[in-house]
This record gives structure tokens, sequence and C-alpha cells, in this order.
């Protein structure tokens, strides 16, 4: 008895530990993802009619729900559009200003810049470039090209793709820091190895700097997918999601849905539906992609 | 030792706060948007310092809570968390919502002299539809505003129209329109004729239509609606139309926020857009512009627009009258005269217009009597229950329309659809 005594002070000295932690992840994201699930199987409560038990009906209205298909496909799309190009664009960089050159660290804040800035304020100098007839992109083609006027964001095959490219505009710098921090630890030795052996650059970049990212890469890639699925911000501004839903994707949905409609229930569904996918991802991006990557 | 005169000290600051709320009198929160430029949010902070200067017994806390759709969020939220405002400014269609969450209260329990009835009964006729139902008053009209047409009149000559002349119906909006549209050497627009902006919340413009094609959207219980009656169904062609088969207007979605710099840069040489951009346009359009009511085509014809003041549950009756005072106060002709020089927004009472601020502004710019005039002709602004779900339907049936994903007459009956669903409820 007076043998086990120290041994349950020190797992309470633990638990003490790791509960203020707990508490706040508890209270901010497994209680909400728990009661999101519930309400998913309840009606919406409206004032004078209360909340009742409806089973899978809010999950039969979705998968019936010609919208919410139209919004998975264009997040697909967005992810698709805006995951690859930032990483790349952001590896481009990275290389770029991790030379020798001059003015690097005037290049360096460029290129951080759109990080630093707000995406709602970002979003309204878009709209400027964007707008039609007086903005930046038409002055500048109808100047050069004698290019008729552009409505990007007015029609609905290139509302999406407007959006798309700014997204890749806001995030490529944020991604560029990683791969600038990754690239200064590889040991410089590696490189000066290989140019003996007479590698040519484009070797060195594929065999020795590219695999030695791959672990910054995961990192970036984990965070562009969540990001396209969060970053919403300038669809509010740019597009309001349309036209007809052109520019929609899940979470600006949950958000019409739930706070513009004030359809809780049917919101807290398509919420489960973005967190069964959330998850999916990233057990796969973990379990899969984890063991193909080389940490030393 | 140390602590205990801290608890100390935190009590008695505890006591001395709750002994000056209760010796403070009223105390009053209240939310309002802004949906216009220029400097609206200030005069709503200065008239609501003036009234707390003279009124030492009330205190208001007047909190910006940024657009409409942002208000009636903040709105709803607050209130579901116990906390309601007492008074906020919200849409005027978004009365049958607020009313089905059971969270407003009607302003008749304080509304008893018979000075208080000659108050109410002083308000436009117009703006008072979407105030009252089943006999209560729900709103109290205040930065109310309806659609005119704003037209360049340097553009008007340049094309051998008469620039003191504005298109009078849909023919002439057409007719004017194709001779206002320019185009460069290479066959690129550089003006278009008419802009009637489509993005975000198409179907208030989109009302002037079908009112002028004598035709109302919805009933006025707020649970039927008409989307897919034949002069919808017209009127709904009329705007496709003007740039799909007149080429008067740029086709897609038309940005409503760039709408009135488009033309400033003469872009557009007519535009439609709110009566609340008035003073906006007066200050920095570079050239004559002259205002007008909406073309006819059936009968003339507008929507009503913009926010009402609502008075909100779980409040006390000594707050609730309090606010009620404000209300009167704010709307009283002085202050009304105040806010729509100010702003453009409709004076929503005849006395305002009678004083002598009101009248010397209206004789040195007469374009604001259009929309005061427009009234006889207008119609209250598209409200049913579950409101933005159901302007929602129909505003997504205008964009898939206009940029021709669905033929007009498909997209308006799905949308009828899609109300009829949700509306049966509410029969």
């Amino acid at each position: 008895m007076t043998a086990r005594l120290p041994q349950t002070r020190e797992w309470i000295h633990g638990w003490l530990l790791v509960l203020p932690a707990l508490v706040f992840l508890f209270a901010f994201t497994h209680i909400p993802a728990v009661a999101t699930i519930w309400h998913s199987f309840f009606s919406t409560p409206r004032g004078r009619r209360p909340s009742r038990f409806i089973g899978i009906e809010n999950y039969e209205k979705m998968l019936a729900d010609p919208v919410f298909w139209k919004v998975l496909g264009n997040n697909l799309w967005f992810a698709l559009g805006t995951i690859p190009t930032s990483v790349a664009i952001a590896l481009v960089m990275a290389l770029w200003v991790n030379d020798r050159l001059a003015g690097r660290s005037l290049v360096r804040m460029a290129y951080f810049t759109p990080t630093v800035l707000p995406l709602i304020a970002v979003a309204n100098i878009w709209l400027f470039f964007y707008t039609p007839g007086f903005g930046l992109f038409d002055q500048i083609t109808g100047a050069l090209f004698g290019w008729p006027q552009s409505n990007m964001l007015g029609s609905p095959a290139s509302a999406l793709n407007a959006v798309i490219v700014v997204t890749i505009w806001k995030e490529a710098g944020f991604f560029m820091i990683f791969y600038l921090a990754a690239l200064q630890s590889i040991p410089v030795s590696l490189r000066e190895a290989a140019l003996i052996e007479g590698a040519s650059r484009r070797t060195i970049f594929w065999r020795i700097t590219f695999p030695l990212l791959m672990p910054t890469t995961l990192f970036v890639s984990i965070n562009a997918v969540i990001n396209s699925f969060r970053l919403i911000d300038h669809i509010f501004i740019l597009t309001d999601g349309g036209p007809d839903y052109a520019s929609t994707v899940l979470l600006f949905y949950i958000y019409e849905t739930a706070f513009k409609y004030w359809e809780t229930g049917y919101g807290a569904t398509l919420t489960v539906a973005l967190l069964f996918m959330m998850a999916l991802l990233a057990i796969g991006q973990f379990f899969f992609l984890d063991r193909r990557i080389h940490y030393k | 030792m140390f602590k205990t005169s801290l608890l100390k000290a935190v009590a008695a600051a505890a006591l001395t706060m709750s002994t000056w709320a209760s010796a403070q009198a009223v105390e009053l929160q209240f939310y309002f948007p802004v949906a216009v430029g220029g400097g609206a949010a200030e005069v709503i902070q200065d008239l609501t310092n003036e009234y707390v200067a003279a009124n030492p017994g009330v205190k208001i806390d007047a909190v910006y809570a940024g657009s409409y759709q942002d208000t009636i969020t903040k709105v709803i939220t607050a209130s579901r968390g116990g906390n309601a405002p007492q008074l906020s400014v919200a849409l005027s269609a978004d009365m049958f919502t607020l009313i089905d969450e059971e969270l407003i209260v009607p302003f008749d329990d304080y509304i008893k002299t018979d000075a208080d009835k000659a108050w109410l009964n002083g308000f436009y006729p117009a703006f008072m539809e979407n105030s009252q139902t089943g006999g209560k008053t729900y709103g109290i009209p205040f930065q109310r505003s309806t659609p005119v047409m704003y037209w360049n009149k340097e553009a008007f000559k340049e094309a051998g129209l008469d620039p003191e002349v504005a298109p009078a119906t849909w023919e002439e909006m057409v007719s004017f329109g194709q001779k206002l549209t320019k185009k460069d050497a290479n066959g690129n627009v550089t003006q278009w004729g008419v802009r009637i902006p489509t993005s975000g919340f198409p179907y208030w413009l989109f009302q002037g239509l079908t009112t002028q094609n004598d035709v109302i959207l919805a009933n006025s219980d707020g649970n039927k609606t008409n989307f897919d009656d034949p002069k919808v169904i017209e009127a709904a062609q009329y705007l496709v139309d003007l740039s799909t088969k007149h080429g008067v207007m740029e086709p897609g979605i038309v940005e409503w926020g760039a709408t009135p710099k488009a033309f400033f840069e003469r872009q557009a040489a007519i535009m439609w857009t709110t009566t609340g951009n008035l003073t906006n346009v007066r200050k920095n359009a570079p050239f004559e512009f002259g205002v007008a009511m909406l073309p006819a085509n059936k009968r003339r014809g507008a929507p009503t627009g913009g926010g009402n003041f609502y008075l909100f549950k779980g409040s006390s009756d000594e707050q609730l009258a309090a606010a009620v005072d404000f209300v009167k106060w704010i709307s009283a002709p002085e202050q009304a005269a105040k806010w729509t020089i100010a702003t453009g927004y409709v004076a929503p009472r005849a006395d305002a217009w009678e004083t002598a601020a009101m009248q010397a502004y209206a004789a040195d710019f007469p374009a604001v009597t259009v929309a005061r005039d427009q009234l006889n002709h207008a119609v209250a602004e598209l409200a049913t229950y579950q409101n933005q779900r159901v302007t929602g339907f129909l505003n997504d049936a205008l964009a898939a329309a206009i940029t021709g994903q669905k033929e007009v007459a498909t997209a308006l009956k799905d949308a009828q659809t899609q109300a009829d669903a949700v509306l049966a409820d509410y029969r």
C-alpha cells in the first residue's frame, strides 16, 4: 500500500500537467465536434418549433442536395488548383532567394508580404484588379493587346479560377519561408561533395536538395490541404460564392447555411461531412506519405 | 496579507460598480449596419451622442455591426446567447425572420397616447408595408431607401440625346442605351449604355422590373411567392436581354459595389442603384448627372429597401420604453433631415421634408425629391418567412439566368419550387 503511494502521486502529477491543455482541447475541439455530430441528427429549431430527432434525414437531404455536390466538386478543383501550384511556386521562390543575389532581403520581403496582409484587405485589392473595364488587368490587356473587357468574377467559368489565383498569391510566400529554413539547414558539404564528383545543378537538386526537403514538403502540403478547405475569407469579398454557386466551397456553404439561412441542423450535417473528409485526408497523409519520407 | 487586501479591493470595486450601475439610469445597446459609402456611421454616432447629452437618464452604446448581413447574424447570435441588444437597425425585409425566431416585440405596447399614434401614422405608407404584419407594428423606418436611376448628362449630349430627359420606359432605356454604348476601333465596348448591378442581392433591383411589369413577388403574409408568374419571367427576360440581345449592358454578373465607380469612370452612362448613394455620387461624379425614377413598363414601380428599428426581447420594460423614446427622437423631423442630407436615404416622414434645412437642401439639389416622389409607386421589398433562404433561391435563379446556365423560365420555376418547399410550413 505504502509502496504504491508515490506511483499514484506521480500519476496525479502527470494528469495535472496535461490538464490545462486537455481542458482547452476538449472545450474548443472535441466537445464542439461531438455536439456537431449530435445536432446533425436533429431538425433546426425555429422560434415556434423546437428541434426534434429526425435520424438520418439531414444526411439523406445532403446526398440529394445538388448544391452540396457542386460545392464539393468546386472544393476539389480549388484544392487541385491551389496546392500543387502554390507549393511549386514556393519552392522556386525559396531556391531563388536562397542564392546570393543583390537585394536578397528585399526580394524575400516582397515574396512574404502577401502572407502578412489580411486576406480581406487583399481581396479588396484584387477586386479592383479584376473589375471589368477600369480594373488593372483590363487596363493592361486593353492597352497592350486591345482585348475587350473581361468579367472574371462575374462569369461562372472563370470565377473560381480567379479566386484560386488570389489564394496561390497569398499562400506561396508563406510556404516559401518553410522551404527557405529547410534549405539553410542542408549541409553545404553535401553539395560540395557532389560538385567534386562533377554532378550537374540539376542532379544536385533532384538527388540531394529535393529528397532532403521532403519532410518540409509533407508539412507544407498538409497545410495546403487544410487551407484549401479553410481559406474562404476572400470569397466573401470577391464573389460571395456566386454566380450561382460557381465559386462556393464547402466551408463557405456551411457558413451560408448555418449563419445566413439559420438552418443549423443541416449546417451541422455539412460540418460532419467536412470533418469526415479532413480526418480521412489527415490519416491518409500521415500513414501513407509519412513512410516514404526520409527524416535523416 | 497582500492577497486579502487585494480581495477586499476587488470586492469594493465590484460593489461600487454595481451601486453605480443601479444609480445610473437605463443602459441601452443599439446595433446598426452601414451599407453605403460616406460617413453614415459617424452620423449615427453623432446623433446618438446628441441624444445622450440631452437625456442624462439614458446611456446608449451604439455598436457599428457591419453590413446588413453581418448585423442580422450578430443580432440573432447575441439573442440566442441571451445578450440581445435592446434596439437594432436591420433590414425591413427580415421582419418575418425575426418574428419567426421570436426575437422581437412589437412597438404597439409603447404607443399609448394620441400623440404617439399620430407619430406612428406620420410615416410614408410605402415604408410601413414591410414594417407591419398581423395588425402590429414591428419596425420603425429609419435608413430607408429605394432604387433610382442616375444618368450622365455629358454622355447623353455626346450621344445626341437630350441631356435633361431620362428614359421613361423599358423601350426607351434600350434605345437610349444603344445610342449610349460606345465602341473603340477594335469593336471593344468603352462605355455601356445601362448598368443594373446583379451581384450579391440581384432580387432587389429585379423587383423594380417586376413591379413595373405589374406583378408582386410575394404576398403580404410572407408565405407565398410568385417567382414563376409569366410577368416575372418576362421581367427577367428583359434583364437578360439587356446584355445578350440588345448589347447595352455588360454581360455576366455586374458588381454592385463597383457600380458608382463605373459610373464616375464613364464605363456606364445610366446606372440603377440605391438613393442611399446620392450624396456619394454628388460628391464624386466628375460630370453633370441627373436622377430620375426607374422607367415604367406596364406601370411605374420600385421596391423600398433599407433598414428599420426593431425592439428585442429579453430587455426590461424600462429599457424598451427608453429605446422607443430614442427612436421617436431620431425619427423626428430635424434629426431625420440631418440624416437624409448626410447620406441620401429617404426621410421616412412627410414632416421631415417640411423642415427649413430640408427645404433649403431640396431647393439647392432637387434630385433628392425624386426618391420621395417615387414612393407613390413603390411596393414593399420582397420579404417572406426564412427570408434569406427564399430570396436566396431567387438570387441564384437570376444569377443562373444572367450567366446563361439556365433558361430564364426554368430557373424561375426551380426557384418557385424551392420556395414552396420552405414556405409550405407557414401557410
